[in-house]
């Protein structure tokens, strides 16, 4: 056969063998399954009737309306943002780092030390919260907005760290050696050839820290000081009297904003490549 | 020696947050575990006993004889079996649906990824709410279900174990979907190809080559879920009615209604160990298996 | 989209509260408020901001218990809270409130008596009144042979078949027990063990006809029909009947809970005076009346009945008919013996 026949053949079948089937299938099912709940949400949202949990009434923006005149929300909804930002950065970062330590040879204490990193999974949210909060009371840190970034860096980690460590893990050493001999120094060698290789787990390690940040309210409710209310401690908090469709607003809002931040980031990739 | 510094200082950022952020307030709460209770919540700092421990398993009955209470051991039990079931169904849904999304174009993928965690932008009650709006009778799908004739009587699935189950793995699909798509995203296509070359078939393809290389990401995502699922506990009671309790809510109501600091302390410290244990001896598994 | 952005921005720049800024020898013109986020009126809080030039902030809690866990734990800072009466007993025996001698304010000539002097704060030395309620019986009488029930805590507990399977509960152990208690005969509080074996036995046998047990969307189950029979606040009932106006609410005869929230100045406050002119202000007849507009939940002020909406007073529920009002029984605040009591009864029950 000649070499175009072979390189037909080749494509033809890595075609429809990269199917597996079934997948797909379940791909969009589990979107669908994701979704559903979403666009009821978006829909409620602009329901005319005064409880999340209850029937459309009607149409009305004016939850949107109340939104933007609420200042307490708005504040709430800042300083959630801010938080996650910040905690997800700093739990990003120290999260990279501690996966590249242990993606090396394994060394002593290796297994402890990844005990302590999934060491925030495991404490239950109230015990964390009160615990933090008796400590910082008792060395004296200030309570405000600062206090919950660093509550927040803490759990961040370990949900940073996971997806980066499994996409390290399995990666050619190779790579490391090749990476050693091409640059001067180790700090290049991860710009140039780790970091590119390990970007999508540090994406989908930050999006998890992400998350998980901007709906903990147990923690953020006991470490944060006046003024300092995240957006599901006021949430929670509407339960008492009935929880209003403005919640559904916001929710609907903070979803697009995300989508706007990805829209931006993503011309922002293509214009610097 | 180079290199072990360098790992030193790869390390250090993390044990230092944990340790004074986590570790040191843990051990302030261990020692609360040791204290009495305060009359109305909260501890005497200069009393001490061992009641907190006792009470995981023990109760005085009316002669104030101590006798095994199996009520705590029981909603342990319910939590790991919720969790373990979570987990397991998450997975499933999760792995093919992470095996999709490696293999679609560049740019989509990361697309993908955005995609799956969107939906976790919005709040967690009104995100639940939702759902007691679809699964309710006379809610959206059972609307649907009867309109299309497919059911005859009303669906009753809101406030069963169904809907808890349908809840959690909601709530937890994007942990368990990520670690595993980050792990099979780096799949060298070469290998897949190689496999097929030397004549084999689709399932020989998934079993040798990339289930063994998605095991780092199926592990954290069994990790990111079942020990956060543990404690789970506003989908179970939201949407499973409340009628039993599990251990997150348990330890709440300590710091709460129960009003005994040391009960919760000592309950979290018991599912540390419990936890800690499960995932060394996993680990110590792992270890003695030689390496692919 | 811009101009939200915009919105948001202006909004976050203009409402940091007190960061960094020292606080002068003066109090400034703040007060921060720590309460359920949509229990007071926002109409209220403007005209007090308009009326004294203060300017309130509101930080939320989601309980009485997860608010006395934070201040117990030290997360000082606030200075008005909202406690109901057991809660503030035990603030005031901890020592976590700050002394006002509200019974010197301008305004303590309006409270309504008893609640001038309340068995939790005797002569309101710490606290001010703010909502109270009480938690009784309602049930759908369109879904009953009848369309009547009999006023007793029995259709509950031992549910007629119309009902088993539809019924709601409140998941609040001090409610669902006081309510047992009552109906059994018991004393509030008790301690006995025997006692609570009887309670753990009704509650078990109840179990299975019950179909949720959660204090939160009381309102909708009961207006959606999930429920036709609900453990139940008097103001969620009004917001419930003004959507399903057949059901009813009823005040059983054993006895119900009558509870009441007050306004309190927590230690560590840092504005003192000005959270003393807030207590003052929210005893004036119009702001009361105002607050239970917007909560639908009654009010401790003579006076404000003139300001009240009309469907409240119209609502029996709200309301209270004279010969109901000897059914109230004071919400009371247990001992640990018998909180642990119930925290047995509660944990065995959920197991």
């Amino acid at each position: 056969m000649t070499d175009a026949t072979l390189t037909r053949s080749f494509t033809l079948r890595r075609f429809e063998l990269w199917r597996f089937p079934g997948t797909r299938a379940v791909a969009i099912a589990a979107l669908l399954y994701l979704y559903v709940p979403i666009v009821a949400l978006v829909i409620l949202s602009f329901s005319a009737g005064d409880s999340s949990l209850a029937r459309w009434q009607g149409f009305s923006v004016h939850w949107y309306a109340d939104v933007l005149a609420n200042s307490d929300m708005l504040r709430a909804i800042r300083n959630s943002l801010l938080v996650a930002s910040v905690a997800t950065t700093t739990g990003t970062v120290i999260a990279t780092m501690a996966a590249l330590a242990t993606s090396g040879p394994r060394f002593r204490l290796q297994t402890g030390f990844e005990a302590m990193i999934g060491l925030p999974l495991i404490v239950p949210d109230i015990v964390a919260g009160i615990a933090t909060l008796l400590f910082f009371v008792m060395i004296g840190v200030p309570l405000g907005i600062v206090s919950i970034m660093l509550a927040h860096t803490v759990f961040a980690i370990p949900f940073a760290y996971l997806p980066i460590r499994a996409r390290l893990q399995g990666l050619d050493p190779a790579l490391a050696e090749a990476a050693a001999d091409l640059y001067a120094t180790p700090w290049q060698g991860f710009r140039r050839i780790v970091l590119p290789l390990i970007w999508p787990g540090i994406a989908a390690g930050a999006m998890l820290a992400f998350i998980s940040s901007l709906g903990d309210v147990v923690v953020s409710y006991f470490v944060s000081g006046p003024g300092a209310t995240t957006l599901p401690v006021y949430v929670f908090s509407m339960v008492r009297m009935g929880v209003t469709p403005a919640v559904n607003a916001i929710s609907t809002l903070l979803m697009l904003a995300s989508i706007a931040l990805l829209t931006v980031s993503y011309l922002l990739g293509r214009r610097f490549q | 020696m180079m290199a072990s510094l360098r790992r030193s200082g790869l390390l250090a950022p993390s044990v230092l947050t944990i340790g004074a952020l986590l570790i040191l307030p843990l051990g302030l709460m261990a020692y609360v575990s040791t204290l009495e209770r305060g009359p109305t919540g909260g501890v005497i700092w200069s009393q001490h006993t061992t009641d907190a421990y006792v009470q995981f398993l023990f109760e005085r009955d009316l002669t104030d004889r101590l006798v095994v209470n199996t009520d705590y051991l029981h909603i342990f039990g319910r939590s790991i079996v919720v969790a373990a079931i979570t987990t397991a169904i998450t997975l499933i849904v999760a792995f093919p649906m992470a095996l999709w999304m490696a293999f679609q174009p560049p740019r989509r993928r990361l697309l993908l990824v955005f995609i799956v965690t969107v939906p976790f932008w919005t709040n967690i009650l009104v995100r639940n709410y939702a759902w007691i709006l679809l699964l309710r009778n006379d809610g959206v799908i059972d609307w649907v279900l009867g309109r299309l004739g497919l059911t005859g009587e009303h669906i009753n699935v809101l406030y069963t174990p169904l809907a808890t189950t349908i809840g959690l793995t909601y709530s937890f699909l994007p942990y368990m979907v990520l670690p595993i798509y980050v792990s099979l995203e780096k799949l060298d296509r070469r290998l897949i190809e190689a496999a097929f070359d030397l004549g084999a078939n689709r399932w020989l393809a998934f079993r040798r080559v990339i289930l063994p290389l998605s095991m780092p990401g199926v592990v954290g995502g069994a990790i990111l879920v079942f020990v956060p699922g543990l404690g789970a506990f506003i989908s179970p009671e939201l949407l499973g009615g409340a009628k039993s309790m599990m251990i997150g809510s348990l330890i709440q109501q300590q710091f709460g209604q129960s009003r005994n600091w040391p009960f919760g302390a000592a309950l979290s410290f018991v599912l540390l160990v419990l936890v800690l244990l499960a995932l060394s001896a996993h680990a110590a598994r792992y270890r003695r298996e030689p390496k692919p | 989209m811009r101009r939200l952005a915009i919105a948001i921005a202006a909004a976050a720049a203009l409402s940091v509260p007190g960061l960094g800024v020292p606080v002068s020898a003066a109090e400034e013109k703040e007060l921060l408020l720590f309460n359920w986020s949509n229990y007071m009126s926002p109409d209220l809080l403007k005209r007090f901001e308009a009326e004294t030039g203060i300017k309130v902030t509101l930080d939320t809690y989601d309980t009485n218990e997860s608010m006395l866990a934070k201040l117990q734990a030290g997360g000082a800072g606030y200075d008005v809270v909202v406690p109901t009466g057991p809660t503030l007993q035990q603030m005031i025996s901890d020592g976590l409130v700050l002394k006002v001698d509200a019974g010197t304010f301008s305004n303590y000539k309006n409270v309504k008596k008893p609640f001038d002097n309340p068995g939790f704060d005797p002569g309101r030395a710490y606290s001010v009144p703010y909502m109270w309620g009480t938690t009784g019986l309602v049930y759908d009488s369109a879904k009953v042979a009848g369309g009547k029930i009999d006023d007793t805590w029995k259709e509950l507990f031992e549910p007629r078949p119309d009902f088993v399977g539809k019924i709601g509960m409140l998941k609040d152990m001090g409610e669902v027990i006081t309510a047992a208690e009552y109906y059994l005969g018991l004393e509030q509080c008790t301690e006995k063990a025997e006692d609570g074996q009887k309670i753990l036995e009704l509650l078990e046998k109840q179990k299975p006809a019950v179909k949720v047990y959660n204090a939160e969307g009381t309102v909708d189950r009961v207006a959606s029909g999930d429920v036709t029979m609900e453990h139940m606040w008097n103001g969620s009932f009004h917001r419930a009947h003004a959507k399903l106006p057949t059901i009813v609410y009823v005040y059983p005869r054993e006895g119900l809970n009558l509870w009441g929230d007050n306004l309190a100045v927590p230690k560590g406050a840092k504005h003192i005076e000005n959270a003393k002119l807030f207590l003052n202000f929210m005893m004036d007849p119009k702001n009361a009346a105002e607050a239970s507009n917007f909560t639908g939940y009654n009010n401790a002020i003579t006076g404000a009945e003139q300001y009240l909406k009309e469907e409240l007073r119209n609502d029996a529920a709200f309301n209270t008919p004279e010969a109901m009002v000897s059914r109230f029984r004071p919400l009371q605040l247990c001992s640990k013996a018998a909180l642990d009591l119930r925290e047995r009864i509660w944990t065995r029950l959920l197991r």
